[in-house]
């Protein structure tokens, strides 16, 4: 079995579904579009901004806001792109045509990513420049310490996201059941538990607080125990446990 | 050439497959029939490496399917006609399975050509009805142009003319020398298509034999009575040694003649309304030997072989 056959092949079929189109659209629409609005929104109050906040202010960083909800766009398509193979029954169909599970898989997580780290890398610089824009005066450059790290590190953030997604779809299987689990967990449960005073020492530790640390350049006054790709770091290994999770399944599991 | 080796199939308590041995020979149709529930979907998912063996190994022209590369050249199969994605066109399917398999997008045209849609090869599969999607997975299973086929209730869903072609591509193909492995849970489909029979009955084999054996073996030939003298008629019967079996208001006669019945009443001054030399449906042989299967591997109050049972009612207590 050549992995390049896979690979092709896995492309045709991401390329051939509409919502490979509409997820990564709607992904980088709303996005933009947030970070542009709250970008606006506290150019406009900025006068009423208390010292303290005016001092630590990290224009990149609120120009990235829209990724809060533009995530949830990504979690959607890295869901569909693997867990319709399941709700369709196409699974069956794929793994007679590529038995060897580990390339079917690794194939379809790698040929996933591509598109998802495109279009993450548009929407992060889309994001930034947009977003510092229409901050005006208060605008930091992409040549600022720290900036195009964040940028970079923004569609990073985006992709392992997807990837993520990818790994939890692999192991529930169940489009619905994922986005079930995918959606109230980094759309609820990480921010809550990163806003309560007492698990917000856990909460950092959930993919999604620890790999947007990377967008943030001004960081004054935080006791987070990581830096920008430590936290990353911290994201990559929560998609790792999750693809190694789902390959796992999949090998064992009858199709 | 398709080998089974003691192929079984557990879950949990259930046995859902059990010590499978058989082998599927090119060159002919072999049917593979039980009734619904007898295991035959989930033998057909092992022979393709999708459902794991609890115990036991398929051999496909001599190796695991995990081994053979391209497998779609060797073995191509039809399990569910909606085993596909909805929202993607018939060509991309096509061409999807065909990539991974290094098939060129030429042999995507043939097949489409072949079963028929090519004209609506752009359009999505969700769109397809019953008999369209049983005509796409059959040109997925043609794609390789393997020496090894496998259609697991094929004529599921088809309209007459579709069920007509499909016979008729099974016999082409089996004539070209492959192997062609059909499943159907319908004796009379069988009858018409396969020339070797593998029965299965709750996982079970019970019997793996030509289709000529089987019409030989399984079919009964008895005749038909109705007479307005019943009970006199009983009595002429019993005095020249004769036994009949009581249906409804008819009487079946086993292991005799309809010349030898008609002589015997005209002897006697007999009226008779029907005098008819009847043969037993495959359907019904297929019926008996599942059933007797059934009663005798694990229940005991089923009703004898033979009785009128509805038809499957055996099968649905298991």
């Amino acid at each position: 079995m050549a992995v390049a056959q896979v690979l092709r092949s896995e492309w045709t079929k991401i390329r051939s579904v509409s919502s490979t189109v509409w997820t990564l659209s709607v992904a980088l629409v709303v996005t933009v579009a947030l970070g542009v609005l709250i970008s606006w929104l506290t150019r406009r109050e900025w006068g009423e901004m208390p010292a303290r906040d005016r001092l630590t202010f990290d224009p990149t960083f609120i120009s990235f806001a829209g990724m809060s909800l533009g995530q949830l766009a990504m979690i959607v398509f890295g869901v569909l792109v693997v867990s319709t193979e399941y709700s369709t029954g196409m699974i069956r169909t794929s793994l007679a045509a590529v038995p060897q599970r580990g390339v079917f898989y690794a194939s379809k997580i790698a040929v996933a990513t591509v598109p998802a780290f495109v279009v993450s890398l548009v929407t992060a610089f889309a994001s930034f420049l947009l977003g510092q824009a229409v901050l005006g005066p208060h605008r930091a450059a992409l040549g600022d310490e720290g900036v195009l790290r964040a940028v970079v590190g923004g569609a990073l953030y985006m992709t392992l996201i997807a990837v993520f997604s990818m790994g939890v779809a692999a192991m529930l299987r169940s489009p619905m059941l994922a986005l079930g689990v995918l959606m109230p967990f980094f759309f609820l449960l990480s921010p809550i538990l990163g806003a309560v005073s007492a698990t917000k020492k856990v909460g950092r530790y959930l993919p999604d607080q620890a790999g947007s640390r990377i967008m943030q350049v001004v960081t004054v006054g935080d006791d987070v125990p990581y830096g920008p790709w430590g936290g990353l770091g911290i994201m990559a290994l929560w998609c790792a446990a999750a693809l190694a999770g789902g390959y796992l399944l999949l090998k064992r599991r009858d199709a | 050439m398709i080998a089974l080796e003691g192929l079984t199939k557990r879950y949990g308590e259930k046995v859902a497959v059990n010590n499978l041995t058989f082998e599927v020979r090119p060159g002919i149709v072999t049917g593979f029939l039980g009734p619904n529930g007898a295991g035959k979907s989930t033998t057909m998912r092992m022979i393709l490496g999708l459902d794991h063996p609890t115990s036991g190994a398929v051999r496909i022209e001599g190796r695991r399917y995990a081994e053979l590369r391209d497998p779609l050249r060797t073995i191509g199969a039809l399990l569910d006609a909606n085993a596909n994605h909805g929202g993607r066109s018939a060509y991309h399917h096509l061409l999807c399975l065909a990539q991974s398999n290094g098939l060129p997008e030429r042999r995507v045209r043939e097949v489409l050509d072949v079963v028929g849609l090519s004209a609506v090869a752009r359009k999505k599969a969700k769109g397809f009805s019953m008999g369209m999607g049983q005509r796409l997975g059959i040109a997925a299973a043609l794609l390789g142009d393997p020496r090894i086929l496998m259609f697991d209730e094929p004529v599921n869903g088809l309209d007459p003319e579709g069920i007509h072609w499909i016979r008729t591509l099974m016999q082409r193909l089996a004539a070209e020398g492959r192997t062609v492995f059909v499943s159907s849970h319908l004796m009379s489909e069988m009858a018409l298509t396969a020339e070797h029979l593998v029965v299965i009955g709750q996982g079970r084999l019970l019997a793996d034999l030509s289709m000529a054996d089987f019409i030989q073996r399984n079919s009964r030939a008895y005749v038909r009575v109705r007479t307005p003298e019943r009970e006199r008629f009983l009595d002429v019967l019993r005095s020249a040694g004769l036994t009949a079996m009581e249906t409804g208001g008819t009487l079946e006669l086993d292991g005799v003649a309809a010349e030898q019945v008609g002589e015997l009443a005209a002897r006697h001054g007999l009226v008779l309304h029907e005098l008819s030399p009847q043969q037993a449906s495959l359907e019904e042989a297929f019926m008996r030997l599942t059933a007797e299967s059934v009663e005798y591997h694990a229940h005991s109050d089923t009703p004898p072989a033979g009785e009128r049972a509805p038809w499957g009612a055996d099968w649905k207590k298991g």
